[in-house]
């Protein structure tokens, strides 16, 4: 099944329905359909085997990934935020493609064999060209529906590959067709490049939900556009949450319209999501925990979850505001030793899920078994009501305001100073960010914490330069040599990273 | 005719167009109205009508599953037929609705 026949129902069913936009003047199911139809049949001009979108969240991101299923070619969101040269790096990696980049971020791209770029603006009037608006668009069977490129351990991005039948399936086992009331509208504000901004367009979409997109996140920005849209639901990485409440705070706004707010991404901090039900109390929360290679979601806490917890006396039932909620019911999810043996209730172990939505599968390289069962690298545990407790990347990914980091590079980086000896980079928990990015250092002779970031920041982006610094006479490590990075979190958690 | 994952499938006597989401092993006669549905590539075969025992309709969105099979359609065109395997008529299935957006 493919995602394109998504837009085609809701387009069949509902075709003056809004589906994308502002209240005033926003696209309807129908014309979003005949702008994806002329959009493929005018990128199919150009060649190429994949989809490429480089931009800012807009009306053009699900025309783009419609016009892709189409033209039966992946569909390819890189992160414009990486630096020139990762872009570019990426960008060669999508060849032989085509590539929508907003007008503004073609200059940063250098000339590429076998990519062709084209200016959003040019897409964009494409789509409003009669010619090929009633274009005959020829039958395809795609198989792939999107590569995502994630932030892998190692540094360099693996493309993840979402078949259209995992999709597919996510949407239509999660979300009733055009089951959403005509006044609702979800307002989008992660990038194209997360699953969930790509989860966003198809689940919109199908329940025929009103889209309103933030171009880029500020707090200020959002907290304006949703009072101004009347938006009922959104999804925010926890990052975004804390920051949002400040501003309601500040201005004493209490977004009336707004029904539920889900979340996910990164560990949400308690004392945040509690400020966020005191402040909201008509707002429904949905703690959404998901990976890449699953399509999304694959465990929800649920408001009604939420309430209890808030609620409750009992610490157990306390805690699961800090748990991920229960595994879809479409899916299932083991909590496995490191013999691979499956782990009873409140022993931690890694998570495992099978179901249809899990792909799995990077670019040359399937990371499922053959029984179905995808090893997340997520630690965690399972309580006896089958709430899920995350505790984060077993492959210590650092996972700061949403944004994945390898410790390995900002190490490497570290390690290239005369005087650093030994170090280990490691995420900590923070409040705003979920987590900040520490380094333990050990130096043959004092070093200044600013010359060290300065290193860091001049090779790498600002936001993998370390916030938390500590000096060591030694780092600790086991008997086969391997650093005890859990220890030193755990030290590092105590009292004096809380400031 | 085998029901792979995704083959899409009319009916013979309405509107009606599902897709496959859930296989079902083996050789299975999906029905519509009564009648086998066909490909929806196929021609249309003629000189079928709608029985009145099973005139029930499909709703556009709705997944139908038969649980002894394992076979689950989602109906992407509605019609005035409804769907049955071997005479008996397929249930409706919900979607387990998130409640929000994600």
């Amino acid at each position: 099944m493919q995602t394109t026949l998504l837009l085609d129902m809701a387009a069949d069913a509902a075709p003056d329905r809004l589906a994308v936009g502002a209240a005033a003047d926003g696209l309807t199911f129908d014309e979003m359909r005949n702008r994806a139809r002329a959009g493929a049949a005018w990128l199919a001009g150009f060649g190429g085997e994949t989809v490429v979108f480089v931009g800012l969240n807009s009306p053009a991101l699900p025309i783009a990934v419609f016009a892709a299923g189409l033209l039966g070619h992946p569909f390819a969101p890189l992160n414009y935020r990486l630096s020139d040269t990762d872009l570019n790096k990426l960008l060669a990696r999508t060849s032989p493609s085509v590539a929508i980049v907003d007008d503004d971020i073609v200059g940063r791209l250098q000339p590429t064999a076998g990519v062709a770029v084209v200016a959003r603006s040019a897409f964009d009037a494409a789509c409003l060209d009669p010619t090929h608006r009633e274009a005959e668009l020829p039958y395809v069977d795609p198989d792939i529906g999107v590569l995502l490129f994630t932030s892998g351990t190692t540094g360099e991005p693996k493309a993840a590959i979402l078949r259209h039948r995992n999709l597919t399936s996510y949407v239509i086992s999660t979300v009733e067709f055009l089951a959403s009331d005509e006044d609702e509208a979800a307002l989008v504000s992660v990038p194209a490049y997360h699953i969930a901004g790509i989860s966003a367009v198809l689940t919109g979409v199908y329940g025929g939900r009103r889209t309103v997109h933030l171009p880029t996140f500020t707090p200020e920005g959002w907290v304006e556009l949703a009072a101004a849209e009347k938006v009922t639901h959104a999804m925010l990485v926890p990052t975004m949450l804390g920051r949002i409440l400040d501003i309601l705070e500040a201005r004493g706004e209490s977004l009336p319209a707004l029904r539920a707010l889900s979340y996910g991404g990164g560990r949400m901090p308690q004392p945040v999501i509690e400020r966020a039900m005191r402040l909201l109390p008509q707002v429904a929360f949905v703690n959404a925990y998901g990976l890449t290679e699953t399509s999304s979601t694959i465990a929800m806490l649920g408001p009604d979850d939420h309430r209890e917890a808030m609620s409750s006396t009992d610490e157990a039932v306390r805690k699961r505001l800090g748990s991920v909620g229960r595994p879809l019911p479409s899916l299932e999810v083991e909590i496995r030793g490191p013999g691979g043996e499956v782990l009873p209730p409140n022993r931690s172990g890694e998570i495992y899920v099978r179901g249809e939505q899990v792909s799995g599968e990077y670019a040359h390289k399937k990371a499922i078994q053959d029984d179905g069962w995808f090893a997340t690298n997520d630690g965690g545990w399972m309580d006896e009501d089958g709430y899920l407790f995350v505790e984060g990347r077993l492959d210590d990914v650092i996972v700061r305001g949403g944004e994945n980091i390898s410790p390995g590079e900002i190490e490497d980086v570290l390690r290239t100073h005369s005087k650093v000896t030994d170090v280990a980079v490691l995420g900590v928990p923070h409040d705003d960010w979920g987590e900040q990015v520490a380094a333990v250092v050990v130096t043959s002779e004092p070093v200044s914490t600013d010359e060290l970031a300065s290193l860091v920041k001049g090779q790498l982006r600002s936001t993998k330069t370390p916030e938390l610094w500590v000096f060591r006479e030694a780092l600790p490590y086991n008997e086969t040599g391997k650093l005890l990075r859990r220890q030193l979190r755990a030290e590092l958690s105590a009292p004096q990273a809380a400031a | 005719m085998e029901l792979k994952p995704g083959l899409r499938l009319k009916s013979a006597v309405c509107d009606t167009e599902v897709v496959v989401v859930r296989p079902a092993p083996g050789d299975v006669a999906l029905e519509c109205g009564g009648q086998p549905m066909v490909a929806a590539t196929a021609a249309k075969p003629e000189g079928l009508s709608l029985s009145p025992d099973h005139s029930g309709g499909t709703q556009m969105g709705k997944r139908y599953a038969d649980d002894a099979l394992g076979l689950e359609v989602l109906c992407v065109k509605p019609g005035a037929g409804s769907l049955s395997v071997g005479g008996e008529v397929l249930g409706l299935k919900d979607a387990k609705k998130l409640p929000a957006s994600d």
